[in-house]
């Protein structure tokens, strides 16, 4: 078989897209929008059921829906869109062919089927065990059998992506290092690898314990690998937006990292320790011992929060130093008030940026540190902290990335400009809500995946106070708002793909590699590179404005870290 | 040059650290040995620490070491389930099995006095989820876990459950009463 070296180079960014990787770029990032279809209309069920004054759904429909809900948002959205995000890091960035394109399609197909069979077990109502699924509670065969065969392509997809890295090696589409986004997506890559080992080796035997030919699966065995997979499929979305964060600085403000070293030494802490996140989960169980909780949770020694304190200081810092460069140089802030707020790309970038390391970073610390999860542990606190990261962080980093992709990959101009602009806010800002007021009603004590907080009808139920109501129905409404700003994204990215103006290219064409590869950049001499930053910034930081909000940053961390030790300390003694 | 190409300087590891970052870095690492070292502190001189002591038993182990409890100090029964109201002697072992969709006996502790709280579950997993204090811990069936609990306010407080245990989760609820000497 002829390999199939047809590229075309984007007339406006000068990306270069090689004809099989562009497709295999596309069709991830639909099948991805699809999923966030499903789970978008679900989380619409999932927060009117949960508003006490709406209580729209049944109990057994509610689990259901919330299964599905977790599930298609968590796995299926996420993973077909990193695929996608993988396949442009390494054949697009690289400027290479991608490298078996057949298995590719065969991985991309495995995925869709996977994602399907999953999502009929659980509408056919036998399989609500929720998106953990704990053993011994049980779910339909093919509720797992789907799980493993998506997890089966997207292994195939994660392999296509380190052959393409091979690839370009060989055929020498770039000179000496990886570019750093493309090193972030390694990062998730073999994070990935890691995820999808333990899902296997837990997946498997539960599948083989729901056909009955094992006879049982012990609980914290299955909860202590399961979340090996279920924590660390969360750290390739980590991985894979903070290498977002990078590219969408480095698409819009032509931003290099502040320095390599750093950028890079902190995704290699991702690889080293995000690993161990399996524990978060288990720091109220019994049966392990508080060695290995602190150990594991804390990351060895909260060695991969280091790494995400320095992303958070390094992303927006080469924003600032290329904004300097640009003029923007007065003050603090200026950098920042003259950036492109009207931009999607841009906006939606930043918020992701905050929103991920104010409320979900640090609500995370929270949980994760072993005696203050006693007072968190399952309450609704808990999807407080991961629609903070994964909504705020990960879906809106997709998001503004989607806009950009739209006129280069899709050759469409973008439909609805003008509610582009507002959708970030809309969504970053809902989600962002709806995530401080869940951590609210947690602190309240207020458990997640629950049906009823009123306990109608039950002589021993509990009497929640009059605040847990205000903050979930406080919750309610920003889900709400955040559902709008959903709703506008998939609307504006679905109806542009199928009916946005087309962009034509007078001398479009695809051309094989050895006439259309463009050529190689400049090289610069060691003492620019070393000295290139200049003289911007205050007081001998290049970054002052960034370092400011740094500050802000852990002071607001310091805080709250002690506020819930001094509420800890007002608890019943336990030892 | 950007982060979406190759670094310009082959040898890209030499360049200095820029201040901003430097200084981060050494700020964010102490920080970080402080949140990591508050939890070896804690366990020194915090009073919540959750209990190492675990072992494994059956669901029928688990159940009659229970009913050999209840059917000492069984003081009353509630609710037309007729469960019983179990008050242990202060400073003894307390049994409490979380099964589908019941937490069962109902317990009545002193306030001040300190007990060996007993959790299992017979079933599926199960969240001992103890309000309004806000205590909560995972329960698994095949495991007892014994956690030493001392009440420090007399009141009628609820235990509900906060792990998903299928469709009448939100039913399984109860309540644990503290009461004065």
């Amino acid at each position: 078989m002829a390999i199939n070296r047809n590229f075309r180079t984007c007339p406006t960014t000068g990306l270069v897209f090689h004809e099989q990787g562009e497709k295999l770029i596309r069709w991830n990032a639909v099948a991805g929008v699809v999923s966030l279809l499903v789970g978008g209309v679900l989380a619409l069920l999932v927060i009117l059921t949960r508003w006490p004054a709406v209580h729209l759904l049944p109990a057994d429909w509610f689990y259901l829906a919330l299964t599905a809900h977790g599930l298609d948002m968590l796995v299926f959205w996420i993973i077909f869109f990193e695929i996608a995000v993988l396949y442009f890091c390494a054949s697009t960035l690289l400027r290479c062919r991608i490298a078996a394109p057949r298995w590719a399609w065969t991985g991309f197909f495995l995925m869709v089927i996977g994602a399907l069979t999953n999502n009929v077990a659980v509408f056919r109502g036998d399989s609500s065990v929720m998106f953990t699924s704990y053993a011994p509670m049980g779910a339909h065969p093919a509720f797992y059998l789907g799980l493993i065969l998506f997890a089966v392509g997207a292994l195939i997809g994660l392999f296509v992506f380190l052959g393409t890295l091979v690839v370009a090696k060989s055929e020498k589409t770039y000179i000496g290092s990886l570019p750093l986004v493309t090193f972030g997506a390694v990062t998730a890559c073999i994070i990935a690898v890691f995820t999808i080992a333990s899902g296997a080796i837990i997946l498997i035997p539960t599948f083989l314990w729901s056909l009955g030919l094992v006879n049982s699966i012990d609980s914290l065995m299955y909860k202590t690998v399961w979340w090996a997979f279920g924590h660390s499929s969360q750290q390739i979305n980590v991985a894979a937006h903070v290498s977002i964060w990078y590219l969408i600085a480095a698409i819009v403000f032509g931003a290099k990292p502040m320095s390599e070293k750093v950028s890079r030494g902190a995704f290699l802490l991702y690889i080293f320790f995000l690993q161990l996140a399996s524990a978060h989960h288990l720091l109220a169980d019994p049966g392990l011992t508080s060695n290995w909780k602190i150990f594991n949770t804390s990351y060895a020694m909260y060695l991969a929060v280091l790494a995400s304190m320095v992303h958070g200081l390094t992303v927006p810092g080469a924003i600032e130093v290329a904004q300097r460069q640009k003029g923007y140089n007065k003050g603090l802030f200026e950098w920042l008030r003259k950036a492109p707020w009207g931009n999607p790309v841009f906006s939606g970038m930043f918020i992701s940026l905050i929103g991920f390391g104010f409320l979900g970073g640090i609500s995370g610390v929270m949980m994760g540190t072993e005696q203050l999860n006693l007072i968190i542990h399952n309450t609704i606190y808990v999807p407080g902290h991961f629609h903070a990261t994964v909504v705020v962080g990960t879906t809106l980093a997709f998001m503004s990335l989607t806009y950009f992709l739209i006129p280069v990959l899709f050759r469409r101009e973008l439909m609805f400009p003008g509610l582009s602009k507002w959708q970030p806010y809309l969504f970053g800002l809902g989600m962002s809500g709806f995530a401080v007021f869940m951590m609210g009603a947690g602190t309240l004590g207020v458990p997640r995946r629950h049906w009823d907080m009123t306990f109608a009808g039950n002589p021993l139920g509990h009497e929640f106070p009059g605040a847990a109501y205000l903050m979930m129905g406080l919750m309610a409404l920003s889900g709400l708002v955040a559902i709008v700003g959903g709703v506008a994204y998939l609307l504006i990215t679905v109806g542009s793909v199928f009916f946005g103006k087309k962009i034509e290219t007078p001398d479009f064409k695809a051309v094989t590699v050895r006439e259309g590869r463009a050529a190689w950049p400049a090289r610069q001499p060691v003492a620019v590179a070393i000295a290139s930053h200049g003289n911007i910034g205050l007081g001998g930081f290049v970054a002052p404005g960034t370092f400011t909000l740094a500050m802000v940053f852990l002071v607001a961390f310091v805080l709250y870290y002690f506020v819930n030790w001094k509420y800890l300390s007002t608890v019943w003694p336990l030892s | 040059m950007s982060a979406i190409q190759p670094p310009p300087d082959r040898i890209w590891w030499k360049q200095p650290l820029d201040r901003v970052e430097g200084t981060w870095i050494v700020i964010a690492f102490v920080w970080c040995m402080v949140l990591f070292f508050m939890m070896p502190y804690w366990h020194i001189y915090g009073k919540q620490n959750l209990s190492n002591e675990a072992y494994r038993t059956t669901p029928e182990m688990f159940s009659k070491k229970t009913q050999e409890v209840v059917d000492k100090y069984t003081v009353r029964t509630e609710t037309e389930l007729k469960i019983p109201v179990v008050h242990p002697p202060a400073g003894s072992d307390v049994y409490l099995i979380a099964r589908l969709w019941q937490w069962w006996p109902m317990l009545e502790l002193e306030e001040g006095k300190t007990y060996r709280l007993h959790l299992s579950s017979m079933d599926y997993l199960h969240g001992f989820s103890l309000q309004p204090e806000n205590i909560n811990i995972e329960v698994h069936p095949g495991y007892e876990h014994i956690v030493t609990v001392t009440p420090t306010k007399p009141g009628t407080y609820s235990i509900i459950c906060n792990e998903y245990c299928g469709i009448n989760h939100h039913t399984m609820a109860s309540k644990l009463y503290v009461v004065k000497k």
